[in-house]
């Protein structure tokens, strides 16, 4: 395996990690405060489909990026609704989000555009464009750095830069701020943030809230950066793996970035190795495409260890007489 | 002076949940400068008053003065700004934060934590120096003891400048010298002219270190007395309503043979400790031995190897049978097929099934009991009926063997779990923290029972971390300390002070006179 078939593998690594990262940011956002959220899947989907619709209809991404954000800000403040208002379950209110968001999409895109449940392909302004580096060009020739810093580090769409900033914006929001104090509390222990005079409900919802915006960003990349248009259920079960890459990261921004690229790297390599000739016999194609989530399942149930999440996450907080 | 204005004065407050006057007419006023003590059966409307300073709920009717000033407290924000701290009952800590973290939850300075994290740390240290409040700022929560974590509470209100300290049960979880050590921390609290509020139920602790005392009883207040011109006796006359025995009413015990034998007993846990190291002891027909201990020194993991959920080694006998302690003969329902009756510590969890009816609680453990079965089918008709006259015999009120265990009192869920177990007439009885969480009316009466049931031949086994309690209910008395026996001693010829050295593990005592008098060894120090 050469340098280039190498570079090639993680940058592909990389724009499949993306999503991933900013869904599982997300999920840490809302989890750190106690509330689990298992629609990160549909707030992606909402978010993949309108930032595509909008971004096509205007000939706008950036339009588009907000509209998906704006979606997806929807769903959340719903599922804030049912969780934190009206302590229902989180877990049946995020289930019934992705439904929400399975149906809705096709259906709508399908009264829009008529094209079977999909936006047209977007093209120019219409999708996030490659940025080139400063300097990419002259470091090129440079052994080893040159191609690592020309192919790897530079080319990407904003939103992996993006992405990928806000890992330690996360941390720092998360453990040097009293916002992130407080967020952390409310996970743990929100009588003790009752007690000491600070409104529950209101950390819990801006938690929520970011989640959505990182959910909405992380599905406008799906339709807008990785591929060109929304098609039915385009995030694969990518929120789920989200999920599956916060427990693996025991709910820490630093780990939650190697836990996707980790299974950003399991993604890539089974798209680029669709058929492995084992001269016996040939590996399926479609046993290729189900390796990173066969994989997830394996990680999760060996090498997790010992993860514990938020001590009152799930549980609604209702007052103690 | 008359001048000076109370540090807290409640004027009519009162407070309704619906049909349940939980708080009528009531006033108090505390001066500054003093511990207030507030003293009540469970459900007598001390929390709710205290919920009502604290803003977690608005009185119906009443008015608040903080120094002499009227303040409304409608959240709990308003309370922490009129200089009001409150030590919950159960600590309203993260665990997973350091003591620092703690402390600045809610008071930071800026949207940075850095220097709120300097300020507290300097704080608190001056703290430290000043209350004998030491505590590592660096400790995570939840290395801590349960005394620290207390201490935790108290550094949280004094770091917000609280004026006013409101302690609910703050000894029930405690430890006697982490007691003590409380008591020492709020005399100097209260030497520097912070007003404290003391919520219990113990009378011992009200007389020890309050000036003032007032006494709830059914949501209103029956009195407020000056400590030093009042006696337990007539407080806990005005908690519940009626004179009360505060000392146990029992003869000298005329013991028989040894009904309960135990040798060499040894536990390790599933953890790898050993928690039982050896233990002998025997409990005779007639016997209350009582096991006197700081809690986790084995008094536990002691009562669970005896009742059968545990494994061990050694040996037990009950009437010179020996009993599995190992293998698939271990268990409750064998023990219990041997005469062994086990009232457990932790009630809830381990005593009843709280979502559980109290008559089907009532048959649990004994409902594989032939009488109590109609063909392949329970006779639920003659167990209620059963369980009707058991909680008739027991007091338990309200006597409806068909409320849930949970609706029931402290109290009257261990009169359940008590008619169970020793309407059955074991041979042994054992019995741990008998009276934990329960009202000083059912208290005389559950000992009543335990005496009761000893007078009548059986043997007890007895496990309290209430020195009180085993000084005054046991026969013979065995201090446990890091799962051994320390030693053995009777009641008449020991002390507080005495048992307390062993339950700290120490044996010998030197210079102390052996007839058993403590004042001349604490003269010396």
């Amino acid at each position: 395996m050469d340098l280039d078939t190498i570079i090639q593998v993680l940058d592909s690594t990389i724009r499949l990690s993306t999503p991933l990262l900013l869904a599982c940011l997300a999920g840490l956002f809302s989890e750190r405060a106690g509330i689990f959220d298992i629609g990160l899947e549909g707030k992606m989907l909402m978010s993949a489909f309108f930032s595509a619709a909008v971004a096509f209809t205007t000939g706008s991404v950036w339009l588009g990026l907000l509209a998906g954000v704006a979606a997806s800000l929807v769903m959340s403040a719903i599922h804030g609704l049912a969780s934190i208002t009206f302590r229902g379950n989180q877990l049946i209110s995020g289930v019934a989000l992705n439904f929400l968001a399975s149906g809705m999409t096709v259906l709508i895109a399908q009264d829009w555009f008529s094209q079977g449940g999909r936006t047209p392909s977007l093209i120019g302004a219409g999708r996030f464009s490659e940025i080139t580096l400063p300097l990419a060009e002259t470091f090129r020739p440079i052994p080893v750095f040159g191609p690592i810093y020309a192919d790897l580090i530079s080319g990407h769409s904003i939103l992996v830069y993006v992405a990928f900033a806000c890992v330690p914006l996360t941390w720092w929001v998360l453990f040097r701020t009293r916002f992130g104090l407080r967020l952390r509390a409310v996970g743990e222990a929100p009588e003790a943030v009752d007690t000491a005079g600070i409104s529950v409900t209101g950390l819990r919802f801006a938690a929520v809230m970011i989640c959505g915006v990182l959910c909405g960003i992380a599905g406008a990349y799906l339709a807008t950066g990785l591929q060109a248009g929304f098609v039915r259920e385009m995030t694969a079960g990518r929120g789920y793996i989200a999920l599956a890459a916060l427990i693996f990261a025991k709910w820490r921004p630093w780990y939650a970035m190697g836990a996707c690229l980790l299974f950003g790297f399991l993604q890539a390599i089974a798209l680029r190795y669709q058929n492995i000739d084992l001269g016996a016999f040939t590996v399926p194609v479609q046993f290729m495409d189900a390796l990173p989530y066969i994989l997830t399942v394996v990680i999760l149930a060996g090498f997790v260890g010992k993860a514990i999440p938020p001590r009152a996450g799930g549980e609604p907080y209702v007052k103690e007489r | 002076m008359t001048t000076t204005a109370p540090a807290i004065e409640l004027k009519g407050i009162s407070k309704a949940f619906g049909p349940v006057q939980a708080n009528k007419d009531i006033s108090i006023r505390v001066m500054p400068g003093t511990i207030h003590g507030i003293i009540g059966e469970n459900g007598a409307g001390k929390s709710t008053l205290m919920s009502i300073l604290y803003g977690f709920y608005k009185a119906d009717a009443g008015e608040i003065f903080i120094g002499g000033k009227k303040t409304e407290i409608p959240d709990s924000q308003a309370a922490i700004a009129a200089g009001i701290g409150m030590v919950f009952q159960h600590f309203k800590l993260v665990q997973n934060f350091t003591v620092l973290e703690n402390v600045i939850l809610g008071a930071e300075d800026g949207g940075l934590l850095k220097p709120s994290l300097a300020k507290a740390r300097g704080v608190l240290k001056h703290l430290a120096e000043e209350y004998e409040l030491n505590v590592d700022p660096d400790a995570l929560v939840e290395d801590l003891s349960v005394g620290h974590q207390q201490r935790v509470e108290i550094l949280k209100a004094l770091y917000r400048e609280a004026d006013i300290l409101i302690l609910d049960e703050p000894t029930g979880v405690l430890t006697p010298a982490e007691a003590d050590h409380l008591f020492r921390i709020l005399e100097g609290l209260r030497a520097e002219g912070k007003t404290i509020i003391l919520i219990t139920h113990k009378l011992r602790e009200i007389m020890d270190i309050t000036d003032t005392v007032s006494v709830m009883r059914r949501g209103e207040m029956t009195a407020t007395v000056k400590t030093s011109e009042t006696s337990p006796e007539e407080l806990a006359e005005l908690m519940v309503g009626r004179k009360v025995l505060l000392r146990v009413d029992k003869v000298a015990a005329t013991p028989g043979a040894p009904v309960l034998e135990v040798e060499n007993l040894r536990h390790t846990d599933s953890s790898g400790v050993e928690r039982l190291k050896s233990i002998s002891l025997n409990v005779r027909a007639g016997e209350i031995l009582g096991i006197a201990g700081v809690s986790g020194n084995g008094q536990s993991e002691l009562l669970e190897v005896l009742g059968g959920y545990r494994d061990a080694t050694g040996t037990v006998r009950v009437n010179s049978q020996n009993i599995d302690l190992t293998g698939r003969y271990s268990d409750g329902q064998s023990r219990r097929a041997r005469g062994i009756a086990h009232v457990p510590e932790d009630r809830q969890h381990e005593g009843l099934i709280m979502p559980y009816t109290a008559w089907e609680n009532t048959v649990f453990g004994y409902h594989r009991d032939p009488s109590w079965q109609k063909g392949l089918l329970m006779d639920n008709a003659a167990i209620k009926a059963e369980a009707a006259a058991k909680m008739e015999r027991f007091d338990v009120r309200p006597p409806n063997p068909n409320l849930a265990a949970r609706n029931f009192s402290g109290g009257n869920q261990q009169k359940v779990v008590l008619a169970r177990e020793i309407e059955r007439n074991p041979e042994v009885l054992l019995i741990g923290q008998p009276t934990r969480g329960v009202d000083i009316g059912a208290i005389e009466f559950i000992h009543q029972q335990i005496v009761a049931l000893r007078d009548s031949g059986k043997a007890i086994l007895l496990v309290s971390v209430e020195l009180d309690e085993i000084m005054s209910l046991s026969d013979r008395i065995a201090v446990m300390f890091d799962g051994q026996i320390m030693g053995e001693r009777l009641p008449s010829e020991t002390d507080q002070t005495e048992l307390g050295l062993l339950m700290a593990g120490v044996t010998e005592m030197p210079a102390r006179a052996s007839t058993g008098q403590s004042n001349g060894a604490e003269a010396q120090t």
